[in-house]
């Protein structure tokens, strides 16, 4: 083998694999990238490592059986994936579920929405450098998972929602233990900004980093938080509400910004939102049943359904085409880590590798729900 | 002039920011009391697992060897995993009629996601979800388990 003669005078274009194993990439993602010096030219995202075919899974289980599989895909929020898939099959159903449901569907998607928000607040600033945060983010959400587990018997991949309603009703003391949470999280949210949101550090590397535009954002089909942080009205609990949230007065967080810190902002302002509409509902439970008997074996009448749900990170759709048979024809997840994800090359062209992993961080990205 | 004071006080309010955080963290280490991390597996005696923890599948036993399950094979329809496989015998009642009853209720706890779907489609309560979480074990084999005890019975008076 010869050597060539390496050219030393110039800088060139060279390649770098970020992940599959990563802590910053949050599973299983590999980035590939390309670098001129540490400017970040182009980054190709390859994913697939945690594929299962869930959505094939579907096509072989019963509409019952779905729900579980929903659990698998964006597990931090699970609730509102289970709720989109029985939103769905009881348009199909034409079935009314009682108001009881819904608010009590309101309320566990909003606990679900902050319990994803403080665990992504806490890895966020992780990824930033700073580990106290991981574990005064996990302080929040373990108490919210605890009440999870009281109300449902799982922590996180919850299958709380059944076609028709609820696996069982809450339980007794659940309007104190979500009363009781509430004022300890609105003393300590503050305490989130104080140890990142107004640190120096924290700032420097998020304020201006990471621009994205609302033209590309609507583009790219991102959604969330991460959408409205660049002004995108996008939320579907105010455009196409569902279960109880036409009920409830809440303001659409929207940023104009477009970098890392709005979407930083959006999501801590998100959380306020998430606190004042559970505030709203919570002593408002109507009585009723907690859920409508349905058959034993489902079967949705021949046709096309499509319910799509805000989740903690966007827009989360579940596509069912039936043929009346017990189990689906074909069902699609449009998730919104796919959709975000689409967005980081826009997103980090010009940036430098370091600002990488904030841009990650503030799209939020939770990989099983990328790869289904 | 303007920019020099603009560098300074921007490490001063840099610094400022710090020490604010450092407050917070410098809070919680003198009130240890608000600390929430539990101390698993010490406080195993006191610690408190919600009553509907879904933990295990079992079949719970009257005091004399009896159970609720009648071999219907519901349950093994409603899993969506294959975790639960019925194994069904036949016998002859005293009226000379043939009837199924179950011999073995064959549990999988490896292949289980604890989606308590299996509970909810038994016609009669024969099983339940337990509290019981440390499944750990050096054996896979362990983890199938049947859980009709030898030599036990339906309870008097369920029918299918
Ligand atoms: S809990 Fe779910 S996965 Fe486990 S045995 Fe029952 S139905 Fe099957
Ligand atoms: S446990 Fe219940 S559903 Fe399963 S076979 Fe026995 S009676 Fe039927």
């Amino acid at each position: 083998m010869t050597t060539a003669a390496i050219d030393t005078s110039e800088t060139k274009e060279y390649f770098i694999n970020m992940g599959p194993q990563h802590p910053s990439t949050h599973g299983v993602l590999r980035l590939l990238l390309t670098l001129e010096g540490e400017i970040i030219k182009n980054v190709e995202p390859h994913i697939g490592y945690v594929h299962r075919a869930i959505e094939k899974m579907c096509e072989k289980s019963s509409f019952q059986q779905i729900i579980h599989l929903t659990d698998r895909l964006d597990y931090l929020s699970c609730h509102m994936n289970n709720e989109a898939v029985c939103l769905a099959v009881e348009q199909g159903l034409e079935m009314e579920v009682p108001e009881r449901v819904k608010v009590i569907r309101t309320i566990i998607d909003e606990l679900n929405r902050i319990s994803s928000h403080t665990l992504w607040w806490g890895v966020m600033g992780m990824d930033m450098g700073a580990i106290t945060s991981f574990l005064y983010g996990f302080r929040e959400h373990e108490m919210i998972t605890e009440i999870f587990e009281e109300t449902c018997g799982a922590r996180l991949t919850m299958s709380y929602n059944v076609p028709g309603g609820l696996m069982f009703d809450i339980p007794p003391h659940f309007q104190k233990m979500v009363k009781d949470f509430l004022v300890h999280f609105k003393k300590k949210l503050p305490e989130y900004d104080t140890l990142l949101s107004n640190n120096i550090i924290f700032t420097e590397r998020t304020k201006g980093i990471g621009y994205l535009s609302k033209e590309n954002a609507i583009a790219f089909g991102v959604t969330g938080p991460s959408a409205r942080a660049s002004g995108f009205a996008c939320d579907v609990r105010k455009l196409k509400p569902y279960s109880a949230y036409h009920k409830v007065n809440f303001k659409e967080i929207i940023f104009t910004e477009g970098d890392c810190f709005a979407r930083y902002k959006a999501r801590i302002d998100e959380m306020w939102e998430s606190v004042s509409i559970i505030e709203q509902l919570i002593d408002n439970i109507p009585e009723g049943d907690y859920f409508v008997k349905t058959k034993a074996v489902i079967k949705l009448p021949v046709g096309e359904y499509y319910q799509s749900v805000e989740s903690a990170r966007g827009e989360f759709g579940v596509y069912i085409v039936s043929d009346n048979k017990k189990n689906p024809y074909r069902v699609k997840f449009r998730s919104p880590g796919f959709a975000n994800l689409s967005a980081l090359n826009k997103i980090a062209q010009g940036c430098k590798i370091a600002d990488l992993v904030a841009i990650m961080s503030t799209l939020d990205l939770v990989i099983p729900d990328i790869d289904r | 002039m303007n920019e020099v004071t603009e560098y300074f006080s921007d490490i001063f309010k840099g610094v400022r920011s710090l020490l604010k955080g450092m407050s917070v963290t410098g809070y919680y280490f003198l009130h240890p009391k608000e600390i929430i991390t539990q101390q698993y597996p010490e406080n195993r005696d006191v610690l408190k697992v919600p009553e509907r923890f879904r933990g295990e599948l079992v079949m719970p036993h009257t005091a004399d060897n009896q159970h609720r399950c009648t071999g219907c094979s519901a349950c093994q329809l409603a899993c969506p995993n294959g975790s639960i496989i019925i194994v069904s015998d036949r016998i002859e009642t005293p009226e000379g009629k043939k009837k199924k009853i179950i011999d073995k209720h064959v549990y999988n706890l490896a292949m289980c996601t604890f989606c308590n779907l299996c509970v909810r489609a038994c016609p009669t309560d024969a099983i339940v979800m337990s509290n019981d979480f440390e499944h750990a074990t050096y054996d896979r084999g362990d983890l199938i388990k049947i859980l009709n005890q030898p030599g036990s019975k339906v309870l008097e008076g369920i029918e299918e």
